[in-house]
């Protein structure tokens, strides 16, 4: 397996999964965690049932680079706009941050004007979702975003 | 109703060409070399025969009605008596759901069946700090006595059974249902229905939890032997695979976990000195129905000769109806797709014919639109009438497991049974089923199988119609939204609850429930219905038991 190093800094991609909302949904979560694992990545799953504080808290703690919410409770637009608002809070203004869910598509719209950067629905392949990390991530890194 | 545009994945470059269109001589070449295999990976072979029946295939197979079940818990099935179409409802506040009630039972439906919302399931009430965003959103959101009341306002609660999906709280909510009852003057005894109450499936599966495993287990056990002694008409423990598959796993392992629970609740029962012929008929199954047909029929014949069995020979049971065993079905909802949503009318009716053939007694077809939002009143009453024309028109009723003695049904059903016994022994090496789920054993099973079946899809081994091949540009379908202020109209509700209530009252019961919690011998059914009597609410009911039992964190595998 090849580890996904960014050039300068030679670092793995971090990327925290984490699963806000009171829903147990985590077969989504899981699947992404191990697939960015295994493409490399150091993956830290959060486990179910995560505050926006506490996932904030996380990718904090850990220095990620990509944080991936998984939600399937219809709570997304208010859950996540409030991680929008705490990781700002933080000055943490150069993480990648997904959303992969069941998520109407004006809502998506609305997700990425407030500042999320991938949405990524039912039937999204998996694959899909690990390059746009790999790549959302190095281009970060280089500055380009 | 405004219309919302239904995600399509872009066309993805490893999707697999289309094949020739019919190219008699690819047929028998290539194609037929391939390995061919049910979804859970039992092989499949070219063509079955009689030597595909093992020994003492009479016996096992048996007559509709008869021991071990195999073919049906009744003799005349659905001649008898039709399976009850109970579609799954719930949303917003007790009034929207209510009118959803009246809406269903208008268009012949003959359960109810009620969706409760994540903070209700996790037993927060509406106004806590974690239900926000939440509430009302995947369900009914019921906080208080007064909820319930108005949930069921208008339907005589001694004429329809009801079955209500929830767990770690039950023993609350079915305290508030039998008051309910006793408002609209209907005994507890004359009630039907059936509360999930199944605990282990949540830490396996679900992951809807309130209390660390062995208090939960008490608080079940408590029930069952409430409802034995006072609701002889109530399922108490509705145990449950449809989560367990959802998350990913296999047909074989919905059933293996599936009956491995139930067989850890009879256990559980048995120790606390309840006479197992005197709750064992009222537990009852819900499994899902998938979209591999003769698969999942054979798991259903395979579960009702595996519970027969082990309730005979294993756990003495002496009366017919304590070894046989009864079920829901739901249609997979994880086998919908966002993409070319209608679809999913037909995966919806193939999958429900299966559990017609396996024999179910009850039926939820899943909306077509789910993949996407929570249903519209035309994709329920499409899911409705999905099921009435299997009944009314197909003639699939006419007889008793009209696949009986199929030479490949048969075999399918010995290799799915024959796959649950190897999953038992694992599970009795690690020390049965609660220290099963500790070790994380179900839960890192149905991980490898949920990220199996994703790589096939990925690969493209596995065809999804519409999602990894015959994809086509975006379709449009009207999608039901929650208005979201009913969350603001819930916890005014609420507070009007608090507002009314005699806070002595409260503060009395309250104390007593944690008393008897912390005591082992007295049910804990008793001071709940005393709380809720009292209009304590649900969320300080768990607050209260979990000073005394404390609170759950899973460790996640994947």
């Amino acid at each position: 397996m090849s580890a996904v190093a960014e050039p300068s800094t030679g670092r793995r991609i971090r990327v925290v999964v984490a699963k806000p909302g009171l829903d147990g949904h985590d077969r989504g979560a899981k699947i992404i965690a191990r697939a960015l694992r295994d493409a490399g990545m150091e993956v830290i799953y959060t486990g179910l049932h995560q505050t926006p504080e506490q996932i904030t808290e996380t990718a904090l703690q850990e220095d990620a680079d990509a944080i991936g919410v998984s939600i399937l409770s219809g709570a997304h637009m208010t859950l996540v706009p409030k991680i929008v608002e705490l990781l700002g809070e933080q000055g943490i203004d150069d993480v990648l941050l997904t959303v992969g869910g069941t998520i109407p598509a004006d809502d998506i719209a609305e997700l990425k004007r407030l500042g999320v950067d991938g949405v990524f629905t039912p039937g999204t392949g998996v694959e899909q979702i690990v390059e746009y990390i790999r790549t959302g991530v190095g281009e970060r890194r280089r500055g380009q975003v | 109703m405004p219309y919302y545009r239904a995600q399509v994945m872009e066309p993805n470059s490893t999707t697999p060409a289309e094949p020739a269109a019919s190219d008699p001589a690819e047929r028998t070449t290539e194609s037929a070399d391939r390995e061919f295999t049910t979804m859970s990976g039992i092989p499949v072979r070219p063509r079955y025969g009689p030597e595909d029946l093992r020994g003492d295939a009479e016996l096992k197979i048996g007559e509709p009605g008869s021991y071990p079940f195999t073919r049906g818990p009744y003799e005349s099935m659905y001649r008898g008596r039709n399976w009850t179409m109970r579609q799954f409802a719930g949303f917003g506040t007790v009034e929207e759901t209510n009118e959803r009630f009246h809406y269903l039972l208008e268009h012949g439906q003959t359960g109810l069946s009620t969706a409760f919302d994540m903070p209700t399931l996790m037993g927060y009430d509406s106004d806590h700090a974690r239900s926000l965003g939440e509430v009302g959103r995947e369900g009914v959101a019921v906080d208080t006595l007064d909820d319930m009341e108005a949930l069921f306002d208008g339907i005589p609660l001694g004429e329809v059974s009801t079955s209500m999906t929830i767990n770690a709280p039950a023993a609350i909510l079915l305290a508030f249902y039998v008051l309910v009852g006793e408002r609209q003057g209907v005994p507890s005894q004359k009630l039907a229905g059936t509360i999930q109450t199944d605990i282990l499936k949540e830490y396996i599966a679900q992951k809807e939890w309130c209390f660390p495993v062995e208090p939960a287990m008490r608080l079940v056990t408590d029930m069952v032997e409430y409802c034995t002694d006072e609701m002889p008409r109530w399922h108490p423990i509705s145990i449950s695979g449809y989560h367990i598959r959802e998350a990913g796993a296999t047909a074989a392992q919905e059933l293996a976990f599936t009956l491995k629970d139930g067989f850890t609740y009879v256990e559980r029962a048995i120790e606390r000195g309840i006479e197992v012929d005197s709750f064992a008929p009222r537990l009852s199954f819900f499994f899902n129905a998938h979209i591999d047909f003769f698969e999942e029929i054979a798991k259903y014949r395979a579960a009702r000769r595996i519970w027969a069995r082990e309730l005979k020979e294993t756990y003495g049971a002496k009366k017919p109806e304590s070894m046989r065993l009864r079920f829901h079905t739901q249609t997979a909802g994880v086998s919908l797709t966002a993409q070319q949503p209608l679809n999913n009318i037909v995966r919806t009716a193939i999958e429900a014919l299966a559990g017609v053939m396996g024999g179910t007694q009850s039926l939820h077809t899943n909306s077509f639109d789910e993949a996407l939002a929570l249903p519209t009143e035309e994709a329920v009453r499409v899911a409705l009438r999905t099921q009435q024309i299997i009944s009314h028109e197909t003639g699939v009723t006419n007889t008793a497991d009209p696949l009986g003695g199929s030479w490949f049904v048969e075999n399918l059903t010995d290799e799915l049974e024959a796959e649950a016994y190897r999953y038992f022994e694992r599970i009795d090496e690690l020390g049965g089923m609660v220290e099963a789920i500790r070790r994380n054993y179900p839960q890192r099973e149905i991980a490898e199988s949920a990220f199996e079946f994703q790589r096939q899809l990925d690969d493209g081994e596995f065809t999804i119609v519409g999602v990894n091949r015959y994809q086509t540009e975006e379709e449009e379908v009207p999608l039901h939204r929650v208005d979201p202020a009913l969350e603001q109209k819930q916890i005014e509700r609420l507070a009007r609850t608090r507002a009314a209530r005699d806070s002595g009252e409260v503060e009395a019961t309250l104390t007593e429930l944690r008393r008897v919690a912390a005591s082992d011998d007295c049910n804990l059914m008793y001071p709940i219905l005393e709380a809720a009597r009292a209009r304590v609410t649900e969320g300080e009911m768990i607050a209260a038991l979990q000073e005394v039992f404390g609170t759950y964190t899973e460790t996640p595998v994947f």
